[in-house]
């Protein structure tokens, strides 16, 4: 199948040079052709769908009778009077067109002959930047815009933040409205200079600002005579060049299981998306959080079974042998690199409009698992987004970006996000009214809470007398066993001893003997019960 | 490593979206519109749950005004695939005499279709519905999650939507509500030729370019399918070699000039398109806020 598609894309790549630009109309991306996503963010007004909407006019993506819907829209919108308003390309709600704002993130996909863009145009009020957070979640660059006459504002920090947090790269500052400035490379420097001073702290690849004014389409695509002070690059070109993270992941096979798939008696098959890493037949994996191990039988796919699966692929594995594995486990590579837990520390974005409470039922999904989980709210680190500084606090607004604690039911397969956007990223969810409340990132395993944290209630709670009862730690055959070697042993010294003080074989003999018998059974029981008393075990289960 | 092609990873992600959906649904449905989005679609699913068959039916929603052809493409790959097929129609707007010219022009689409729609949905208690919308389709589209959330009354709230970070879905309802879910959510509309010539998909044969008997009204030529619609007086059909680019009722669906017959040439006759395809729609030209209207009342 994928040869299949190859050539498909390969034959859309030979059209002739002079096809070449209109192909650029209906992208087909060829396998040579890289892709880039990337979102537009910035404060309300500062004029990003207009940036993407002139980007589209300009690469020449639209087609007639979208341009023809543009002009009478444009003569209808009081935001250019009666000139074309970019921004309509866009906001494609009738709320948003009344406002002349953007509410919701829209894609949109364009491709230039260089590359595959698809980008994200996000709202800028403060009230939506949960849509502005979905859209930087996959996204590889951001353009944040800034308006010329405001310079940098909060909501610029914040989105600065947040696309820092999902961890994108590559970050283009657009200096916007510079004709509503008289294009002053002092008011660009300033600007320039304000953002660098907080953004430097973020661990970007790259970060360019670039002077533009988006409704005259000045440095989008050509230099602009209005600026010749400036002689970095325009939009387009970095937009061509920049780098999309890597796309594979440095862990081994992770593989979320989506879909337990029966087809008839003897088929018995595990579907779900390859999260990392890659799988060929014959590999060990281990099922967590069970642990059990298989080998790779076979990888399923409607085109024929396959020699081996790479990261993003998503078919059905056949297991050697029948081990229990249900949606939402995780098959891995056996190396023991992969880690399953029920508390993990983790950067939390409060989406929803009703705080966080404490009193509220949730639910963690990752990868395909679902769990109920409770946040440890009383030790929550909340970001102050203006003056960077943290402050303990034990609810969160909309908007609040936090590090917590969280603690699973069940134990769940994570990984450190940076590591896996798939096994790394999580969304909450309210169990009473369904609502997607939070996008989280998962930082590292937890420690377990210490006794003072049981007081607070923030932990488990156990009854008192849970705590003095464990699982026995060996089987009841072993604790034979031992009871018998020792008694073995012991009777043989108890033989010894008797013969010396009494100097009678028989009586040595007879007392041993004897021993050994009700001895046996009291070592047996005496182990069994210290078994399952809790207070002083090592817990080796981590 | 070996990366995923572009169709590759369009592809991947479809997949996984059904295998999410259905995973987590009680009685999940295909809505099969016999296009080529919906080709891509049950293609999709085929693959998706191979070698199991797709664990859910198809369900037509017919006007009783689709192209004869497409029906019986339909009757075909129901056939072919082994897959439930359910027909629904409006039949209290068709005892109505509703129909997509004259007088009931107007409310047509409402009554055939997106009422039809919801009875369907509400007759089978379907809590989840496949859709083959795409984002690059149309602007109120490109607002719409690949998990959209519809109300006990079927409506939408394009104000009031889920977050959708990564490929995390929310796919939780609260009692009456329905998710719409939409797997072909990235692709384009090259995207999906590109697919259909590359895994060799059977596709309705309105979309090569033959002879067929059309009449031109106000700029559009309609193809005339059966003696049921009207001619106005001095139309005559004529024969012209045409394709559709979208397949809907035949009254309402727009033919255009091309001899593109085979898939190559269609690849090929979409790079050097100057119009989008929902142009030969008639009902999407009804004012700006059209389609997002339509979608806020239940439809696709």
């Amino acid at each position: 199948m994928s040869a299949a598609l190859k050539r498909a894309e390969l034959r859309a790549n030979s059209a002739p040079e002079a096809e070449k630009v209109i192909a650029a109309a209906n992208p087909s991306p060829p396998a040579t052709r890289s892709l880039l996503r990337f979102i537009t963010c910035g404060s309300v007004d500062d004029g990003k769908s207009t940036l993407i909407g002139r980007l589209l006019y300009d690469s020449q993506v639209l087609l007639d009778d979208q341009l023809e819907a543009l002009r009478k829209d444009s003569k209808k919108s009081a935001h250019t009077g009666g000139e074309i308003d970019y921004s309509l390309l866009l906001d494609g709600l009738a709320a948003e067109r009344e406002q002349g704002i953007t509410i919701d993130v829209a894609y949109r996909y364009f491709s230039t002959p260089a590359r595959a863009f698809i980008v994200a145009d996000t709202p800028g009020h403060v009230q939506y930047t949960r849509n502005m957070a979905t859209g930087a979640s996959t996204a590889d660059l951001a353009i944040i815009l800034v308006d010329a006459r405001k310079g940098v504002l909060e909501q610029t920090r914040r989105h600065c933040l947040i696309v820092s947090m999902l961890g994108v790269r590559h970050i283009v500052l657009a200096v916007n409205k510079m004709d509503l400035v008289g294009y002053s490379e002092q008011t660009f420097r300033e600007i320039d200079q304000a953002f660098r001073m907080f953004a430097l702290d973020n661990n970007f690849a790259s970060l360019v600002s670039i002077p533009m004014s988006a409704k005259l389409g000045d440095n989008l695509r050509a230099h602009s005579a209005a600026m010749p002070w400036y002689t970095g690059p325009t939009l387009i070109e970095v937009l061509e060049t920049a780098e999309p993270e890597a796309a594979a992941s440095r862990l081994s096979a992770r593989f979320p299981v989506q879909w337990v798939n029966r087809s008839g008696p003897d088929f018995r098959g595990f579907s779900g998306t390859l999260a990392s890493g890659r799988l060929r037949p014959g590999d060990a994996v281990r099922a967590l959080p069970s642990g059990q191990r298989a080998n790779i039988a076979r990888i399923v796919t409607f085109g024929g079974d396959l020699a081996e699966a790479v990261e993003g692929q998503a078919p059905t594995l056949v297991l050697d042998r029948e081990i229990d594995v249900s949606r939402g486990d995780v098959l891995v590579a056996d190396d023991g690199t992969a880690r399953s837990g029920r508390r993990w520390s983790a950067d939390l974005l409060w989406m929803s409009n009703t705080p966080l409470d404490g009193s509220r039922g949730l639910l963690l999904k990752i990868g395909a698992r679902t769990v109920p989980v409770r946040l440890e709210t009383a030790a929550m680190s909340v970001l102050d987004i203006s003056t960077g500084a943290r402050h303990t606090r034990a609810t969160l607004g909309p908007n609040d970006i936090a590090s917590l604690t969280l603690e699973a039911d069940t134990p769940v397969v994570a990984e450190r996000y940076t590591d896996s956007r798939m096994l790394g990223g999580f969304i909450l969810i309210d169990r009473a009214t369904s609502e997607t409340v939070a996008m989280g990132l998962i930082k590292d395993p937890a420690p377990e809470p210490t006794g003072n944290h049981h007081a607070d209630g923030v932990a488990k709670h156990t009854p008192i007398i849970a705590k003095f009862i464990a699982k026995p730690a060996e089987t009841a055959w072993r604790s034979f066993a031992k009871a018998v070697s020792w008694r073995a042993t012991g009777s043989i010294d108890t033989f010894v001893l008797a013969y010396l003080f009494t100097g009678h074989v028989k009586v040595a003999a007879a007392i041993s003997g004897t021993e050994i018998i009700t001895k046996i059974a009291l070592y047996f029981a005496h182990e069994r019960i210290w078994q399952r008393f809790a207070p002083g075990r090592v817990d080796k289960s981590n | 490593m070996t990366a995923l092609s572009h169709l590759e990873a369009l592809e991947a992600e479809s997949i996984h979206i059904i295998r999410e959906a259905t995973a987590e649904a009680t009685r999940p449905v295909l809505l099969y519109s016999i296009g080529k989005d919906s080709a891509v679609l049950l293609h999709l699913a085929q693959k998706a749950f191979f070698p199991a068959k797709p664990p859910f039916p198809m369900l037509h929603v017919d006007t009783t005004w689709k192209f004869r052809e497409m029906i019986a493409f339909r009757d075909r790959r129901a056939k072919e695939t082994g897959m439930e097929l359910i027909v629904h129609t409006n039949e209290d707007g068709r005892k109505r005499g509703i129909v997509p010219f004259g007088e009931t022009a107007g409310i047509y689409t409402d009554v055939m279709k997106t009422e039809a729609l919801k009875q369907a949905l509400d007759k089978y208690g379907f809590d989840v519905a496949f859709g083959g919308a795409r984002r690059d389709e149309e602007k109120s589209r490109a607002k719409e999650r690949v998990f959209s959330v519809r109300s006990e009354k079927h409506r939408w709230d394009p104000k009031n939507q889920r977050p959708e970070p990564w490929r995390l879905f929310n796919t939780r309802k609260q009692p009456g509500q329905s998710l719409r879910v939409f797997p072909l959510s990235n692709w384009t509309e090259a995207d999906v030729w590109a697919y259909i010539e590359a895994e060799n998909i059977p596709v309705v044969p309105l979309y090569f370019a033959a002879p067929r008997p059309v009449v031109e009204r106000s700029g559009t030529l309609l193809m005339v399918d059966d003696d049921r619609l009207p001619l106005l007086p001095g139309e005559r059909p004529q024969t012209r070699i045409v394709r559709f680019r979208t397949l809907g009722c035949y009254p309402l669906t727009g033919a255009v000039e091309s001899r593109a017959a085979s898939l190559k040439e269609i690849v090929a006759e979409m790079q050097g398109a100057r119009t989008s395809e929902r142009q030969g729609r008639l009902i999407d030209h009804d004012s700006a806020a059209s389609m997002e209207r339509k979608k806020q009342e239940g439809y696709f």
